[in-house]
């Protein structure tokens, strides 16, 4: 529970990643209620408009991020265990291109293409030195995801290079 | 003897071919996904919510109950054997089960959670039955203002009282409501957040925020802590047969587990942790082998604490299906089913779709029955998923995270909303936001919302609905004490104590 450790902070010291994270909400509070305010309101519903529900998220936002800012400056909250481990940002890296990659090539190649190359970059980024076989793998799936989804759920994605090649 | 007549009724619903077996589907479903990390039944759910368009309700829910329950029935199977608990729920059963699986009784920890949950399944199963039709008496009652305050006091203990901070907790559910709020508010035709986004005016969709929390968020999680070590599976050794003396030993803790387990659940305010957590203290009290307790592993503390997570996880849909309240995400996911049938969850329910709710009912416990008879004599099958590698599995998870999503709207935005919800689940993983409150707040925030307003407009503007009527006042009492309460009596005891030693991390 939070209250113990809220009221006494002997070496208050300033906790950087948890600052950034009030401030950044402090900021995104405030655009929620710069947001809020642009709602127009017909004057017919003056009791309970649209306005009211966002305008309390705003300022709930808003206080909150205080209070989160407040456990910043006393050393912040995150665990001991998760501050030692040191990020993997060649492995993050390797998943957000895979990620961009799909977004941007789903359309012009489909769903099955932008998977298997999304599928290869993300297990690259896990460690696995294998692209092929993992291609292989990706198409599998993907494919199986697609039909899958296709015929069972009655989702149509859209045809793509693969999918057109297949003639499905 | 009415709830009799109305559960064989369900009984003839869900034992048609087609519902068993979209029942069958359900709990295979839901063991795989229990038994793989990084995957749980909200997201499941979440990406197989199209299959609402598809069948007919009935077979889409037993289908959801059956990878609902699936789900910790294979979780258990992890926790014991990698010592990785999939969900939070089941980080007391990592405890005493994996310490059992590393001295060679892997065998009868997996049966006594096995046999346990399938006790304690079918006695909540039983509760809901029983439970579900007192609960719609009492809530025929309640106007929109006792609504409003039920869902503000369930509002604070989702996000407030059951996680780690409260501070925390709030915060995500408050962009819940952000999240929920986006689009054309429905009864002024106003859009609200939607930037000018034609996309948005339609609300974003519960299953892009599903899926990016709990997908994109945990592979970006993961990924980003590669180099941390392995964690090690423990071969199953022992037989699944338990000798005499452990039957004895998990019986009574089954029991006990149910006993703390089902209220707790049915409770307007949920959590899964705290019941188990509870019965694991009650068994290592009352244990005639508390010297097994975190050394070889005791039975009861695998017993105890699996029946309280199933026979919670059952309580669970008592306030769904009687008030539409879910109180987990995966029950908030399942409620977003209903509206997409346009079914309205809430007390009408029994009454106006006896057949569905009723068939649900009965179809948990041939769950209960299939899932037994999958996990115990199958459960060679489920170790050989655990050994997917990861690099596969999370890639896998992000492909079928896409088909999910963008088969949706066949739109970009998606994925760029996906993606950026994934980057804010990753943050909120490393910085230790709960998840949960994000998806409650975002359907339940709207119908707060809705409630609110429906009960101001019937008071004509007057505030006075929400402290002259009676349980409107108590709930919002109740709501209010627990949310300051811990703050308050804090302050009172630094007061008296000067300067207990300061935890970093624990604020």
């Amino acid at each position: 529970m939070t209250t113990k450790s809220d009221w006494a902070a002997p070496h208050p010291r300033l906790a950087t990643p948890e600052a950034v994270i009030s401030v950044g909400m402090l900021i995104a509070s405030g655009f929620v209620l710069w947001q809020t305010l642009s709602i127009p309101v017909s004057p017919m519903y003056a009791k309970v408009g649209p306005t009211v529900f966002p305008l309390v998220t705003a300022i709930g936002l808003a206080l909150l991020a205080v209070l989160l800012l407040v456990q910043a400056f006393r050393g912040g909250w995150q665990h001991e265990e998760e501050k030692e481990i040191s990020q993997d940002w060649k492995s993050l890296g390797f998943v957000a291109a895979g990620l961009l990659c799909n977004v941007s090539l789903i359309r012009p190649f489909g769903f099955t293409a932008a998977s298997v190359i999304m599928f290869v970059l993300v297990t690259h980024g896990f460690g696995s030195r294998q692209p092929l076989r993992n291609a292989f793998i990706g198409l599998l799936l993907a494919l199986t995801a697609y039909f899958g989804f296709a015929k069972l759920l009655g989702v149509n994605i859209g045809g793509g290079l693969i999918e057109n090649l297949l003639g499905a | 003897m009415e709830t009799l007549v109305q559960l064989s009724h369900g009984f003839t619903v869900a034992l048609t071919p087609t519902n068993l077996m979209w029942c069958l589907v359900g709990t295979t479903l839901g063991t795989a996904i229990g038994v793989l990390p990084g995957l749980g039944p909200a997201l499941t759910i979440a990406l197989l919510l199209p299959i609402t368009y598809q069948v007919a309700p009935e077979a889409s829910f037993i289908l959801f109950a059956g990878i609902y329950y699936g789900a910790m029935y294979g979780g258990s199977t992890t926790s014991i054997l990698l010592n990785t608990p999939g969900e939070s729920a089941t980080i007391v059963t990592a405890l005493e089960g994996n310490k059992m699986a590393r001295s060679g009784r892997g065998g009868a920890a997996l049966a006594t959670s096995a046999i346990g949950s399938f006790v304690a399944g079918t006695i909540g199963t039983i509760g809901v039955a029983f439970l579900a039709p007192v609960v719609v008496g009492l809530a025929l009652k309640f106007g929109p203002a006792e609504y409003f305050a039920l869902m503000v006091l369930s509002f604070v203990m989702v996000s407030a009282v059951l996680g780690a901070s409260a501070v925390r907790g709030l915060t995500s559910l408050f962009i819940g409501f952000f999240l929920g709020m986006i689009g054309v508010d429905l009864q002024t035709g106003q859009p609200r957040f939607t930037f000018g986004v034609t996309e948005l005016l339609d609300g974003i969709s519960m299953v892009v925020v599903a899926v990016g929390l709990f997908a994109v968020g945990e592979t970006l999680y993961i990924a980003g802590r590669r180099y941390t070590g392995h964690d090690e599976i423990v071969p199953l050794r022992g037989s699944l047969y338990m000798t005499a003396q452990e039957w004895s030993r998990s019986w009574k803790a089954w029991l006990r587990g149910t006993l703390i387990g089902f209220p707790i659940g049915s409770m307007p305010a949920g959590g899964a942790e705290i019941p188990t957590f509870l019965s694991y203290a009650v068994e290592k009290k009352l244990s005639r082998h508390k010297e097994e307790f975190g050394t070889t592993g005791a039975i009861e503390g695998v017993a105890g604490p699996e029946a309280a997570n199933n026979a919670s996880a059952a309580g669970v849909l008592v306030p769904m299906l009687t008030l539409g309240l879910p109180t987990s995400a995966t029950a908030a996911i399942m409620l977003s089913a209903f509206q997409s049938y346009g079914i309205n969850p809430g007390p009408m329910l029994l009454q106006t779709q006896p057949a569905l709710v009723w068939g649900l009912i009965a179809s948990l416990f041939i769950a209960n029955v299939l899932l037994v008879l999958l996990n115990l004599p199958l459960i060679g099958l489920w170790i050989r998923l655990i050994n997917i590698p990861a690099p596969q599995l999370y890639a896998g998870i992000l492909v079928f995270a896409t088909i999910g999503t963008y088969g949706i709207s066949q739109s970009p935005v998606d994925l760029i909303l996906l993606y950026v919800l994934g980057g804010m689940g990753f943050l909120m993983r490393r910085f230790d936001f709960p998840t949960a409150p994000v998806i409650i707040g975002m359907i339940l925030g709207p119908m707060a919302e809705t409630q609110f307003r429906r009960a101001m407009t019937i008071s004509n503007g007057d505030w006075s609905v929400f402290y002259t009527h009676p349980i409107a006042l108590t709930l919002l009492v109740i709501a209010a004490t627990a949310l300051i309460g811990p703050s308050v009596y804090g302050l009172v005891k630094h007061r008296h104590l000067r300067g207990p030693e300061h935890m970093p991390g624990d604020a």
